[in-house]
């Protein structure tokens, strides 16, 4: 009885101080990256691939939920609001769930599955085929030649891809509203235009963005290059990345709103 | 880079002292003493799992010892701020096990990569480094191939022109014929001997295939549970009076090594019907 439960305690112990020190090479891991970026102006064609495989290839599933969501957000406001006869309003409900909410929370969500994970895999196994230690021994400091592009090129993309998908989304929700329901266009358009503040909504939703970015992008790379060099472990960082970006950025989402747009 | 190249020179490349590193309290080396002749091919041998490439990784400064030291051309490792290291570092070619290539570069490209990293060659010149040293492990022809479409021997032989593009003073192999076919076998043998006498090198081998490497080795060191076990010319260590070094050179399945992992005795533990 005694045992098993000082057995229990020292499990505990023992996950908080994996957890703590995974945090704190995390950290470090960061601060390792920063100091590289500043070498990224002489890698500038590096940054470009990398802005292809994150950014780019990742806008063909941006555009596809931006445009669903749009269109799910208008039929069911549609819905609520026509309760109120305030179907109007619809073009300003859509414009502000997309802006402030939806386009940064589900795109990060998107970017973690699409990019972030593919990012966790292939330094992974970089480091599985040794990749990452030849280069250490060619006297080429990884950091700055594959975790430094990696990363600058998601904290890039993200903001863009959220931008894409909350334009996408508007689009989606007056293709439903307007063309189906019979909103009436001027007044979905100049109720958007008159109720969506650019800083109040759209610099906040553009804040969110970043800094979902950047967490997203930060836990992919760490992920990848903490991964255990086995296929197994590849595996699990590959998890932990998708997993670890969802709790983190709806965890943060709403600290930020609270911050944001919580008081007065 | 200055203050590398002043050290006085010795005869050995790299000298272990009493190297020792341990993870949590397993001890992978215990206290080894290993020197490394300039101009010659040294092997560590030993069974797997005993820290022969951790002692690789010691001569390249991946890993640091927690105890003695690493000296590699004069310099103390372990002191060497992490600039320094890299310098070092790039007089040191080292050939992983895998290959290591990277796999989104082609053959030429892979080669290239520590000639435009550390040099402001023109792009003429690097050609022609690159073409002479594929040539030298016979892949000239190969040159357009990306790694994916390499049989693991070629990936090896990439690897190794990658290693020597910059005219390195020591390079390192890592397990060099595990896995290949003989005919591979007998490419890199003569490749590792025929690179370090024409180029001038200093190789370090670390390989547990004992027929292989004591064809080509000038001086051998056997290792086992972190500890330097028995060291000479192949020769000398083939006449070793140890049953253990004798049961490791030729392959005996019982000896000084047991066969059977430790377990209680047979006869009982047949009996016992509970697990």
């Amino acid at each position: 009885m005694l045992n098993s439960l000082l057995g229990w305690l020292q499990g505990i112990g023992v996950k908080s101080i994996k957890s703590v020190a995974r945090l704190g090479r995390g950290n470090i891991f960061l601060w390792y990256t920063f100091l590289s970026l500043f070498s990224l102006r002489k890698e500038f064609s590096l940054l470009v691939k990398q802005m292809y495989a994150v950014g780019v290839l990742s806008v063909q599933i941006i555009l596809v939920s931006g445009l669903t969501v749009g269109m799910v957000l208008g039929l069911q406001g549609y819905n609520t609001l026509v309760d109120f006869g305030a179907e109007e309003s619809l073009g300003q409900m859509v414009a502000l769930s997309l802006v402030r909410e939806m386009g940064p929370v589900l795109t990060a969500l998107l970017f973690a599955g699409r990019a972030g994970s593919a990012l966790t895999a292939e330094i992974g196994l970089m480091k599985v085929t040794e990749q990452l230690p030849a280069m250490e021994m060619m006297a080429v400091d990884p950091y700055k030649k594959v975790i430094a592009p990696r990363f600058m090129a998601g904290l890039i993309s993200m903001p863009l891809l959220a931008a894409i998908f909350s334009a996408v989304g508007i689009i989606g929700g007056y293709l439903v509203g307007v063309g189906l329901l019979g909103v009436d266009a001027g007044a979905f358009w100049s109720q958007m235009t008159s109720k969506v503040d650019l800083y109040d909504d759209i610099y906040n939703g553009v804040i969110k963005s970043i800094i979902f970015g950047f967490v997203a992008v930060w836990i992919a790379v760490y992920e990848g290059f903490d991964a255990k060099p086995t296929t197994e472990g590849v595996s699990r960082a590959t998890t932990r990345t998708v997993v670890n970006t969802a709790f983190a950025v709806l965890g943060l989402d709403f600290i930020l709103t609270a911050l944001m747009f919580g008081g007065a | 880079m200055s203050e590398l190249q002043q050290k006085k020179p010795t005869d050995f490349l790299v000298s272990m002292r009493n190297a020792s590193l341990s993870f949590g309290d397993r001890a992978i080396l215990d206290g080894i003493n290993i020197d490394i002749p300039r101009g010659k091919v040294t092997t560590i041998m030993g069974p797997s799992g005993t820290g022969k490439t951790t002692a690789l990784r010691l001569i390249s400064g991946q890993l640091m010892p927690s105890q003695g030291k690493v000296i590699v051309d004069g310099n103390d490792i372990s002191t060497l701020k992490r600039r320094e290291l890299f310098e070092l570092r790039k007089r040191m070619g080292m050939m992983f096990q895998s290959g290591a290539l990277f796999t989104d570069l082609t053959v030429f490209e892979n080669v290239a990569f520590p000639l435009r990293e550390h040099t402001a060659l023109p792009e003429s010149m690097i050609r022609d480094i690159v073409v002479m040293k594929l040539q030298a492990v016979g892949l000239r022809g190969a040159r357009k191939l990306m790694p994916s479409e390499l049989s693991g021997g070629m990936a090896r032989r990439v690897a190794l022109a990658r290693a020597i593009a910059l005219d390195p003073m020591m390079i390192m192999y890592d397990e060099p014929f595990t896995g290949q076919d003989p005919i591979t076998v007998g490419v890199i043998m003569q490749l590792i001997r025929k690179l370090n006498d024409s180029l001038g090198l200093t190789s370090v081998i670390v390989s547990h295939d004992v027929g292989e490497v004591s064809a080509i080795s000038d001086c051998l060191y056997i290792i086992s549970d972190g500890k330097v076990v028995e060291s000479g010319s192949p020769q000398s260590l083939n006449n070793s009076e140890s049953p253990w070094v004798q049961q490791f050179l030729n392959g005996r399945p019982d000896g000084p090594a047991k066969f059977h992992y430790p377990a209680s005795d047979y006869a009982e533990d047949l009996l016992t019907n509970v697990e």
